[in-house]
Formats: structure tokens, sequence, C-alpha cells
């Protein structure tokens, strides 16, 4: 008799999501879903609203990564403003905008990594729940867990000095920027006492970055090849080919590197990626066009981006993504859980940028806004903390935005994180007649690695609500499990 | 000759008070450094007496302090349990018959019906929402009418005329279905000045003009760093 085994919730999500399981009669999944089983609705009811209104309504989207919303919704609306994009700007404008960013990146990759994925890494996937999270790592490595929640501390002050808020701020406008650095808050940054300053940002990047290359060596079979599988990477880069969080233009390879799509200006996105539709999900399932729905899907986030991107920027971060690069010999890495690899690497240079902004005088004066003739449609790209994100707007002549459309980052990770789930649960579950606590917990720590915003931030505080339901082919419970 | 000017005393709260006779008594009280929060009054035009939030009571009855004009030996209360409780109910209607949304408007931390409910310390109405439907007027090119936030306050109606004194703005409908209006070939003709007080008369996020968004940085706004009324010392017995 076939089974079916549900997870729901996927337990501390951005959103709502549960996963499904189906078993042959020997045990052996058949196939596995991620399914989003919530609904948003921001398209539909951010029509009439005045353009200028939404990279601020927009973010709301997210408590996690709003500054991404925000500076997305921004781009699009430099276009409607007619002040282009990307060097449109002017310097003051471009550049806090920027540290805006960095400041996210920083502090999102650093909340995912040490809140949600290090107690997997430190405890292990099969520990008892009731260590594997934030409360048993500062109990364990007390060290770990105090440079977690500085680092992350530093990230949401650059926020709020660009921004005015930590959490959903206003600093963005429509064709540049609404306030400069003071000279008091660019100085707190570059000399901050307790630790909070830029250069031991730097260096509890490395730190990081050592405690998870160690681990890496420790577990080279788990690490390479748990819930991997070879797809194709998209992303944008800046034009010569570095590696640009907050502009550029797209760019896609296969699972050998060879480059499928190059130098593809966002304006014109939806000529190239499409979003198909399945029944059993509210998630979109985008893809390029001309590789068709088969093919064409791909990933996105830290991982994609260093598999897309020739270079970083950045003296320390482009030695890690040498190391990086040779450990696939120069091909795209094709494993999973080598987006914490990527992702720590992303926080190093996300730090040199900060560092770098800081020193620049451009933040601390300068024109704020450029404007130019008005536009009726613009397109913003970003690469978020978890993938490309695009925002899509039309307006009409009163003002009004009449279209929106998003494709956000966790929407284009839709087909490798059921591919993931899929791998992890014929890894853990196939041929097992119990399904326990941990079994599940791998399944999660396969969507975990890409951090979706529908996220499954298990170790957060408390035990996991996990709920498994065991069904029969014909939809009957036979048995319930609540951990 | 020069006529002089009466001076007359009364009391807010048991504070000895002094202002010109015949002044209205919000404007007096401030003059006392007592603030009588309301929505609809404007300094130096005439009171409409409107949104009630400024109702104190006057020698024991029931008064709108904008209409009220100070007399001899009047006393007054204004700070009380009971007078606090009948503003709180005044603003928790106003949120729950229009469709107010603070995250996502630019008057945030400039709006002094948000600066009231925080004052007021308002964490939920206490009647249930009526969601009613209420139409956006974007058609102006100065001038976006964003109704779901109206209180129909009429400052905009008493205050935003063209040079040959017409109104701008005027009320249509009545009752529960008055709803505030531009006229729309004057609208066409409105300067970038004239909309910008329009906007800044608007005590909610009803009245914006086009484009001006968030430009003022979180921190530097209206009610960023003081609450509303708070340069004002509201002394007690």
């Amino acid at each position: 008799m076939s089974k079916k085994i549900t997870i729901d919730p996927v337990t501390r999500v951005e959103g709502h999501g549960k996963v499904t399981i189906y078993l042959d009669e020997n045990n052996n999944v058949k196939t596995s879903r991620l399914h989003i089983v919530e609904f948003r609705g921001f398209e539909r009811f951010i029509q009439g609203r005045p353009y200028w209104e939404a990279p601020v309504l927009v973010q709301r989207l997210c408590g996690i990564c709003p500054v991404s919303h925000h500076l997305a919704a921004a781009k699009a609306i430099d276009v409607l403003v007619g002040a282009g994009t990307g060097s449109g700007l002017t310097a003051t404008g471009e550049k806090m905008r920027r540290l805006m960013h960095y400041g996210q990146m920083f502090q999102s990759h650093v909340l995912h990594f040490f809140h949600l994925a290090s107690p997997d890494l430190l405890f292990g996937i099969d520990a008892a729940p009731d260590i594997r999270n934030i409360i048993g790592i500062a109990k364990e490595n007390k060290h770990l867990a105090v440079m977690g929640v500085m680092m992350r501390k530093f990230g949401q002050e650059i926020i709020k000095a660009t921004s005015g808020k930590k959490i959903h701020g206003t600093g963005a406008i429509p064709g540049g920027i609404n306030k400069h650095l003071t000279i008091a808050e660019r100085d707190s940054f570059l000399k901050g006492k307790d630790g909070q300053n830029i250069d031991q940002m730097i260096a509890w990047s490395l730190e990081a970055l050592e405690f998870l290359k160690n681990y890496q060596k420790e577990n080279r079979d788990f690490i390479d090849n748990f819930a991997s599988f070879p797809s194709n990477h998209l992303s944008i880069v800046r034009e010569d080919g570095a590696l640009d969080l907050y502009h550029g233009k797209i760019r896609a390879v296969d699972p050998n590197g060879e480059i499928i799509l190059d130098g593809i200006d966002y304006q014109n996105y939806n000529e190239y990626i499409v979003e198909g539709v399945k029944k059993w999900t509210y998630m979109k399932f985008p893809y390029l066009k001309h590789l068709g729905k088969e093919k064409g899907w791909y990933r996105v986030g830290p991982l994609a981006r260093l598999n897309t991107c020739d270079f970083i920027p950045t003296e320390l971060a482009q030695k890690e993504f040498e190391e990086f690069k040779q450990y696939t010999k120069g091909k795209p890495n094709n494993s999973t859980m080598h987006y914490h690899w990527a992702r720590l690497i992303e926080v190093l240079h996300s730090a040199e940028m900060m560092k770098q902004l800081l020193n620049d005088p451009d933040i601390l004066s300068g024109e704020l806004v450029t404007k130019g003739e008005k536009q009726f449609e613009g397109v913003g790209v970003i690469e978020a903390p978890r993938g490309t994100l695009f925002h899509h707007y039309r307006i009409n002549k009163n003002d009004q935005i009449e279209m929106a459309n998003l494709i956000v980052s966790t929407t284009n990770n839709n087909d490798p994180m059921n591919m993931a789930v899929n791998a992890a649960a014929k890894e853990m579950m196939n041929g097992q007649t119990e399904i326990t606590e941990p079994m599940m917990n791998a399944v999660e720590v396969a969507i975990r690695a890409y951090d979706p915003c529908l996220s499954c931030a298990t170790h957060a505080l408390g035990q996991m609500p996990l709920e498994l339901t065991l069904k029969d082919s014909n939809d009957i419970v036979i048995d319930k499990k609540r951990t | 000759m020069k006529k002089s000017i009466k001076k007359v005393s009364f009391t807010i709260d048991g504070k000895k008070c002094t202002a010109e006779e015949g002044m209205n008594l919000v404007e007096a009280a401030e003059q006392n450094g007592v603030f009588i929060p309301t929505l609809c009054h404007l300094k130096s035009v005439i009171p409409s007496g409107s949104c009630r939030l400024c109702t104190i009571k006057s020698n024991g009855r029931f008064m709108t302090a904008c209409t009220s004009k100070v007399q001899e030996g009047i006393a007054v209360e204004n700070d009380t349990d009971e007078i606090s409780d009948f503003r709180k109910l005044i603003l928790e209607s106003l949120f729950v018959t229009g469709n107010h949304y603070c995250p996502s408007c630019e008057k945030s931390g400039k709006c002094t019906l948000q600066a009231l409910s925080y004052s007021y310390r308002i964490m939920a109405p206490r009647f249930p929402f009526i969601f009613e439907e209420k139409e956006v007027d974007a058609s102006s090119p100065k001038i976006y009418l964003e109704r779901n936030r109206c209180v129909l306050c009429k400052r905009c109606v008493r205050t935003i005329k063209n040079k040959d004194g017409k109104n701008y703005f005027a009320i249509e409908g009545r009752g529960y279905k008055a709803k505030i209006i531009l006229d729309p070939v004057l609208a066409m003709q409105m300067t970038d000045e004239e909309a910008l007080t329009a906007m800044n008369n608007c005590p909610v996020g009803c009245i914006l003009k086009k484009e001006i968004g968030f430009e003022e940085p979180i921190g530097n706004r209206k009610y960023d760093t003081a609450e509303i009324g708070s340069e004002l010392t509201i002394v007690k017995d």
C-alpha cells in the first residue's frame, strides 16, 4: 500500500509551507513536493496606489529582507521617474543604497548561518531538537553565538543609518535616497567600540568561513553529496563579469559552466524568463524561455552567483572565491550544501564593500536625487540574499500602479528546492519502515540550504512543531505523529 | 484710539489661566501651556467644531473648545479620565470608519491622527472595522486624494482657495455618504504652493501632493522625536 507523508507546517518559515512525500508499497520515495499554501496578493492590492509608495509598501512582504524589496522596487521606480538604472543615480544616491544593501546582505546571511544553519553543523542533523537551536549554540559555543548576534546587529545598524529604521525604513525614494550618513554615524561604524566596527566584522567573517571550511573537511561526503543535483544557475553580474549584488546584467550558466544567457538588460527580463504554474502550490515555477519548462529551470542565490560571476571585486573575498572555484576545478558547483560556503564568502565580500563605502566621502554629502523624463513602465532587479529578485511595475497617466509583477528569489528557487527535497527524502527515507524526526529534519536541512523566505527556520527557539501524517493511497490517515 | 483688550481669568483643571476675552478655548489654553487636542482646528481659521476631539467640560457642560469663547471665571475640565475616554472613543471611531494603513502612508510621523492615537495609547479600536469601500481620486495633476484616510475635518474646504477666492475642495453628500471632492476644473490650475499647503493642512494622509512621498527621512519628521502636545506643559493640582 502506498503512503503519503506530510510535513505540515514546515516550521518557522517566512510564510507557510508544507512538504508531502509519497512512498510506494516498499517504502521507497516516489515523489516529493514543497507546497506554499499561503496567498499574499501584493501584486493585486498595490494596484491603484501611487507609484512613489511602492518601495515602502511592497517591502512589507517580508520582515527578514525588506531592504531587498525596498531597493528592487526603488530601482523600478527610478526608471519611471526617468533616473534610469544603475549609474543613472547621483553618486550619493547609489552609494547610500549600496551601503544599505550590503548591510542587509550581511545581516541576513549572518542570521541564516548562525541562527538557522549552524545548529545542524555543530550538533548534527540527527541531534535532539531541544539542543539543535540557537540557545543550544549559545550553551555549546558561546563565542559563535555572540559573533552571530553582534554581526547581525552591525548590519541592522547600517540599515537603520541608511533607511531610518532597522526594519521597513524609507531611505530609497524615486531617483535616489532621502538622507546622507552623518560623520558621527560613519565614525561609529569605522571605529565603534566593543567589536562594533567594520574591521572586526571582516575578521569575524573570516573566522566564520574557517569554522565552516573545517566542518566541510570533516564531513566532506555529506557536504558534497547531500541533496545535490546538476542545474542551471542565474544571477545578475557586473558588465565586466564581477560579482555585483546591487546592479548588473542577467547571466545564466548550465551545469557545466557553458553560458546560456548573458548581457541581458533586465528591463527585458520577460522576453527570457517565464513563470509556470502548478495546481498544488501557490508558488510559480520560473524557467528560461528558450530552454523550456523541463530544461530551463535554474538556481539563484549565493551558490548561483558564485557560479555565474568571473571574479569578486574585493581582495579577501576574491581569495576565498578562488579556493571555492578550485574545489570544482573551475566548473559550476552543484552541491546544495555548498550554498553555506558561498553565503559566507558573500558575508566577507559585503563587509569589505561596506568598508569601502564607509570610507567614501560621497555618503556624507552630495546631491541625493536625480530625475528625468517620466516613463510608464519600469523593472528593478537586485540580488537579494536569497537570489535574484524582480520587480516590474506599469503606471497610468494618473501616477497609479496598474500592473505589478514580482518574481521573488525563493520563487526562482522553487524547482531546485523541490529537487532538493526529493533527493533528501530518497536518501533518508527509502526503504525505512519508521519515519523519525531526524529524517524529517534532513528534508528541512535540504530546504534550509536555500535560505528560502518561507524558510525552515527550525533552529530558533523551542521544540519543532513538526506534524507527520501517514496516509494511504486513498488519503486515509493511518498514523499521526507530532514531535 | 486703540481699543483696550480685556483680559479674563479662568481655570483649566484647576490651573489659573488668563487670556483675551473672546478667544477660543483651544488657543487660550495653548497660551497658558495647556494642550487641547484637535483634528479640525487651525489657528486664524474660523472654527468648525467638526471633529469633536477638543471636547472639554466648561462649568460642567460638554462643549467643543474650538467653538467656545473664553469667559471670566469659567472652570474648564480638560485632562480627566472621562474626557480622555471620550476622545479615545472619537479616535477609535475614525479608525474603524476609515481605512488607515500607517505602515505605507507617507504622512506617517507627521500625521495628527496617528500622533494623537499614540498619545492616547490606543492599541486597538474597541469597535468592529467597517472596511467601507472608498474611492481614491488621482485624476488631478497635483493631488492624490486618498479618501480612505479622510476624517472630514474640512480644513481643506476652509483654507485652500484660488486667487479669486474659489474653493478647490468641497464636501459632497450627507451623513455616512459625505466625501471630500476636488473641483476637477480648478484642480487643473492648482499651483504647487497651493497643493503643498493643502497637504500640510490635512491632519491625516488624505490630501497628498503628488511625487513628494517619503522625501523626509525618518528621524526628521514632526512627531519622530516629541509626542504631540509635549511642548505644552499640562499642570494638574
